[in-house]
């Protein structure tokens, strides 16, 4: 009697504490592309090649560059250096594989290399090695050569991480070389910058001294779209990141805000009043031919396309009081509220198709704690689960173009800052840290 | 039973008083009417207003000429384009009496100057409406606010402007700005249906972007959900 009673308790209380959040998030981690299992890497540091003075410096920001990379990527189980063994194989010669195989190590796979400056070049060779096959351990090998300099050395770690996680991460190619693109008060006007993927190389792209608000890039990241407030009122504007300037883009009058481009390029959707209601509308991409999508009393704003089909436009509608997100076939008909409650914006699409990401305040009111998070949702269940936590007000997500990471501006180092995490969650930290800098967005390359 | 008795005795008795009729005494004289008009003030610029106020006695039938039958007492404001001379009537029983105020009409100043003026009165009589947090419906005093706006703006339909909707720094940066814009859709819509012409009035949104107000209160906040009226030059 007494055992029947304690039985479901304990599973009870196993499926509360022990398994409840992973299973909760392995639908996360299976769809995002992070995987359940995470290989377990070691990453040598690379051997200096050469005599060159300047190799010492540029090593460095290689190999700092590299580990990041890989660590960053979401999908390696990452051995601490100090696991390593000590003799660090700069070629293949060098390479003792049981060193790395065995405990403490444990690897089941080595990245190593040498890297150097040789005469007015960069140079590096880089291996990985299956520490677990060694009659055939080479699962890659690469050599690049490049004029010396630091932003160089970065590039060849960018690019040998990129071939690491796209042969170990089901062939799904990194975001190593991807650019972030967000607004920036810095100079005390908020224009629109651009930074790479991990917070370095952070530069203005605008100087309009006005508003400059919500940028997307293309999805070839030839241009960026974005709203400015204009003489009289908001309107789109184009960036050219091959001209490194505006080009020209029609003015349509009333409020024009939250532009976000079709997956094949070919299309721009944006909120506009241009008729008086704030709706949502497309365009082509040149501007040309908008034509109105939605037709509620109220603000419709915010839309981002499915990126997979392209036959669908989630939006944000306060057609019904608090906004909500809605789903819709892109010729508008279908309006569906996908959101049940609170206050729900700024949603953004995975690169499969299969989740939105969007901020949430569950409990919006006079009163109501002011409590806003990062939410992932599964469209076809409707499930969801909260990814940020008593952390500032977080708003904005953006995906990489893997799928494996987020995006998002928080207030939660005390004013709005750039943050980056796994798309599970895990691993939040910052990107930004000079002036408010907010709606960040990936760029797909 | 006692009171019929007594009813019966009562109207017996009264049935056999008999009254004398003592001829009335013939009525006095009826006294002349009065009356006085003043203007305040009494000099004005063209396209501006004063104040006739006229006090008349014994007199039932009371005209302002050119305005028309008026109370015995009274006040009028009036708007005269050049120097007039007003003139009240009243007649009575006992006559008629008239009273004059004039008013002098200067010329209109320089259009430069007029324009000037005109933005001093936007300023001094159109008021910015404000609403709820997340809201772009008009509540009671915003209603009352934009008739009051309407009424001025109706009588200065030269006047362009602007409805600029605003909101506080709580909600989302992007829904902010369609929300200012429904704020501002909604004032002008309000104006429109209070008479004054659609195409003096253009709107736009701040959103949470140009606040007036930089604290985290619901004070603050405020200040911050409103529809702000700025005039075109």
């Amino acid at each position: 009697m007494r055992m029947k009673r304690t039985i479901p308790v304990l599973i009870a209380l196993f499926f509360a504490f022990g398994q409840g959040l992973p299973a909760q998030q392995d639908w996360i981690r299976t769809g995002t592309n992070l995987g359940v299992e995470r290989v377990r890497l070691a990453v040598a540091d690379f051997k200096p090649a050469g005599t060159d003075p300047k190799t010492a410096e540029f090593l460095k920001v290689f190999n700092d560059t590299l580990a990041s990379d890989l660590d960053n990527a979401g999908i390696f189980d990452i051995v601490s250096k100090s696991f390593q063994p000590l003799n660090v194989p700069g070629t293949p010669q060098e390479m003792k594989l049981e060193a790395w195989g065995n405990p403490p190590a444990n690897a089941a796979m080595v990245a190593f290399g040498n890297f150097g400056v040789a005469g007015s070049d960069v140079a590096m060779q880089g291996w990985l090695y299956d520490v677990k096959n060694p009659a055939s351990p080479q699962v890659l090998g690469k050599q690049y050569r490049d004029p010396a300099s630091a932003q160089n050395a970065r590039t060849q770690a960018h690019r040998f991480a990129n071939e690491i996680i796209f042969r170990l991460g089901g062939g799904i190619p990194g975001i190593a070389e991807s650019k972030i693109f967000f607004v920036s008060d810095r100079t005390g006007h908020k224009e629109i910058w651009e930074m790479d993927y991990d917070g370095a190389n952070q530069r203005g792209l605008t100087n309009l001294d006005t508003i400059s608000l919500s940028p997307k890039a293309s999805p070839d990241n030839t241009r960026v779209v974005f709203s400015a407030f204009a003489r009289h009122g908001l309107e789109l504007h184009m960036y050219s990141r091959e001209l490194e300037r505006l080009v020209s883009f029609p003015r349509y009058g009333g409020t024009n805000v939250s532009p976000a481009w079709s997956p094949d390029g070919s299309k721009i959707a944006f909120s506009s009043s241009m008729k008086g209601d704030s709706d949502i509308y497309v365009s082509d991409a040149s501007g040309a031919n908008p034509r109105r999508l939605t037709t509620s009393k109220g603000p419709d704003v915010s839309p981002v396309w499915n990126p997979k089909t392209g036959e669908q436009i989630a939006f944000v509608s306060g057609r019904s009081g608090l906004p909500q997100i809605y789903v819709m076939a892109t010729d508008g008909t279908n309006a569906q509220r996908i959101t049940d409650t609170g206050y729900a914006v700024s949603p953004a699409w995975s690169p499969n198709g299969q989740f939105l990401l969007f901020s949430w305040m569950r409990k919006y009111g006079p009163g109501a704690p002011g409590a806003q998070d990062i939410y992932i949702m599964d469209i076809a269940s409707r499930q969801w689960v909260q990814l940020t936590h008593d952390a500032g007000r977080n708003d904005f997500p953006s995906w990489s173009p893997d799928g494996r990471h987020v995006i998002f501006q928080s207030t939660r180092s005390g004013q709005d800052e750039i943050w980056t995490m796994l798309a599970d969650g895990t691993r939040q930290r910052p990107l930004t840290t000079a002036g408010k800098n907010t709606q960040p967005n990936w760029s797909l390359k | 039973m006692w009171v019929a008795v007594l009813a019966t005795l009562a109207l017996t008795g009264c049935g056999k008083k008999t009254t004398k009729v003592t001829p009335p005494p013939p009525p006095p004289p009826p006294p002349a009417p009065t009356a006085s008009l003043s203007a305040n003030p009494d000099a004005v610029q063209a396209g501006q207003s004063t104040q006739l106020t006229w006090r008349t006695e014994n007199a039932n039938d009371v005209t302002l000429e050119g305005i028309g039958k008026v109370d015995a007492n009274g006040s009028r404001t009036v708007t005269p384009n050049s120097s007039t001379t007003y003139r009240v009537v009243a007649k009575g029983p006992g006559g008629t009496q008239e009273a004059t105020a004039r008013v002098t009409v200067a010329a209109a100043p320089p259009p430069v100057a007029a324009t000037a003026s005109e933005e001093q009165l936007f300023a001094q009589n159109v008021k910015d409406v404000f609403f709820e947090y997340d809201s772009f419906d008009l509540r009671p005093d915003a209603q009352q606010q934009i008739a009051a706006n309407a009424d001025f703006l109706k009588q200065h339909p030269n006047l362009r402007f602007n409805v600029e909707g605003h909101c506080d720094e709580r909600g989302s940066t992007e829904y902010n700005l369609a929300l200012g814009d429904s704020r501002a859709a909604a004032v002008k819509e309000a104006l429109v249906r209070g008479g004054v012409p659609a195409n003096n009035i253009g709107t736009s949104s701040a959103g949470k972007e140009k606040p007036f107000c930089n604290e985290s209160n619901e004070q603050c906040w405020q200040q911050n959900r409103r529809g702000h009226f700025v005039v075109q030059r």
